[in-house]
């Protein structure tokens, strides 16, 4: 067995650890425009992105992230901000450590270019340049570890693993898969084994799951992951499969039910539990009221 | 095995070299042309959209068996009659206003191209103006819609009102899709149809234009 970072061991002592929930939504009930880019609000409207972080510390989160899933010069695109993407990294790092204070740690988040290397659209060296720009600046801000999220494609996942490794900060690798019939392939057609296996060799501290699906789906999930690795898993699962009503995206599982997959995960293997696309502090409080004391 | 199954299963299995290679002697030995599409490319094509419905295939496969008939399309179009060029059908694709993810788009794009349709790529965040103004240029008979965030899902009903807007409703067929949407949206927003997947993109797409 090799070495456990000193931030995980020290985090995984008390037990399960609660990380946080979806912030797109969180941040639109604060004002967010539909259709405005939420990274952004890093720069603009620090405080209302802090009123989202703070809500989950509250809520019990001992692990938040950061409202930097986008924020890389790739997936910004032609937008405005683009051109500032190390200041909105930094700030939004810088945010969520303000609404951590030492309740909490901060993984920041960093998400998947929206580009395919197959096809052509992006190659290794871009990738590499904008993923460690972004994951300098998240650690220039503060971040105790980056959380590299929503990954399909194995090849980008371990370009932002390295990108993330070169801060020195411990790192947490995730895959989302909803692709197959059971949900338990990326896009690219990666199952969690490959990528417990794939992420472990790449040096990962922290090997996981997120959105893609609902918490229903993620036992298998999660045992399959634990069965390829030896490292803490982590499982961010969407309030179950959306579904469309008047045009409206709703989630219907409700904070209880999704706790009460808590006890089947942490079965199956998952030492650090949140929640992903449909979920908000609720959820993490419902999470927080099922966990034995010592692990809040 | 016969040259059709050869080019069958080199595009099938998404083998690039192999289909060219194959499309050259066929048409050497003095293949017709359009069999090689119908009787090889078109059923490969149709077999990895099945595989990929079936979750058999990914994306990486269904891209793979595209370039692959597209490699073999390339050497064929020269060859094929100016009446059969002239027939092509023409779709205008892009992702609507506000949004910048194209992953399935450029999926949707390489299934049509692979069916034989000319396909003309707006890219991402594309104004219902833009939609309108290349239809009319392209005289386009479909115009495919995509979007992945549930927050852009409205821009894809102010493209389709700005075709009735421009009178160019009735001269096109519009068929959306992306992970947040459904049947049940497309109709809310009279959209003539909706690809669940880009395999799906394929079928609706020949249906909306008669075959």
């Amino acid at each position: 067995m090799s070495h456990v970072a000193p931030l995980i061991a020290e985090l995984l002592a008390d037990g399960t650890v609660l990380t946080d929930g979806a912030w797109g939504t969180e941040l639109q009930g604060q004002g967010l425009a539909i259709g405005e880019m939420p990274d952004a609000w890093n720069l603009s409207q620090p405080d209302r992105v802090e009123a989202v972080a703070r809500a989950y510390v509250e809520a019990g989160s001992r692990v938040i992230l950061t409202n930097t899933f986008r924020a890389n010069r790739i997936a910004l695109g032609e937008h405005a901000i683009a051109s500032r993407v190390a200041d909105v990294n930094r700030a939004g790092a810088e945010i969520s450590r303000r609404a951590a204070g030492d309740r909490a740690k901060v993984f920041a988040s960093m998400g998947p270019s929206g580009k395919l290397l197959m096809t052509g659209q992006v190659d290794e060296d871009t990738l590499r340049a904008t993923f460690d720009e972004q994951a300098r600046a998240l650690a220039e801000g503060g971040a105790d570890a980056i959380v590299v999220e929503t990954m399909a494609d194995l090849v980008e996942a371990r370009i932002a693993v390295e990108a993330a490794k070169a801060t020195g900060l411990p790192v947490v690798g995730c895959m989302v898969f909803d692709s197959g019939k059971k949900r338990d392939h990326t896009m690219m057609g990666v199952t969690p084994e490959q990528a417990a296996e794939e992420m472990t060799r790449y040096g990962v501290d922290v090997v996981g799951a997120n959105c893609g699906t609902g918490v229903e789906d993620y036992i298998p999930i999660c045992r399959s992951l634990s069965s390829a690795t030896w490292l803490p898993i982590w499982i961010k699962a969407n309030a179950g499969i959306p579904q469309i009503e008047d045009g409206e995206v709703v989630y219907r599982t409700t904070p209880q039910s999704f706790a009460g997959h808590l006890d089947a995960l942490v079965e199956a293997g998952a030492r650090f539990v949140g929640g992903c696309c449909g979920t908000n502090p609720k959820f993490i409080e419902a999470l927080a009221a099922r966990l034995p004391a010592s692990g809040r | 095995m016969s040259r059709f199954e050869e080019l069958y299963e080199a595009v099938l299995s998404g083998d690039n070299g192999s289909a060219a290679a194959t499309t050259r002697d066929a048409l050497e030995q003095g293949a017709d042309p359009q069999q090689l599409i119908d009787e090889g490319m078109i059923p490969a094509m149709a077999e990895a959209g099945r595989r990929f419905e079936e979750a058999e295939y990914f994306v990486p496969e269904l891209l793979l068996a595209a370039r692959a008939m597209k490699a073999a399309l390339e050497l064929i179009r020269p060859m094929l009659s100016a009446h059969q060029t002239e027939m092509k059908r023409c779709v205008v694709l892009g992702t609507v206003k506000g949004d910048l993810h194209d992953i399935g788009k450029n999926l949707v794009a390489a299934m049509l191209e692979g069916a034989g349709f000319d396909v003309v790529d707006l890219g991402t965040d594309v104004a219902p103006e833009q939609f309108v103004e290349a239809a009319r240029e392209q005289s386009a008979d479909l115009i495919g819609l995509s979007a992945l965030l549930t927050a852009t899902m409205p821009a894809m009903k102010a493209t389709i009102d700005a075709f009735e807007k421009a009178g160019l409703r009735d001269r096109v067929k519009v068929f959306v899709g992306g992970a947040p949407l459904s049947d049940s949206y497309a109709q809310e927003i009279h959209a003539d149809a909706y690809a669940d997947n880009a395999s799906a993109a394929v079928r609706v797409a020949q249906a909306l234009v008669g075959g």
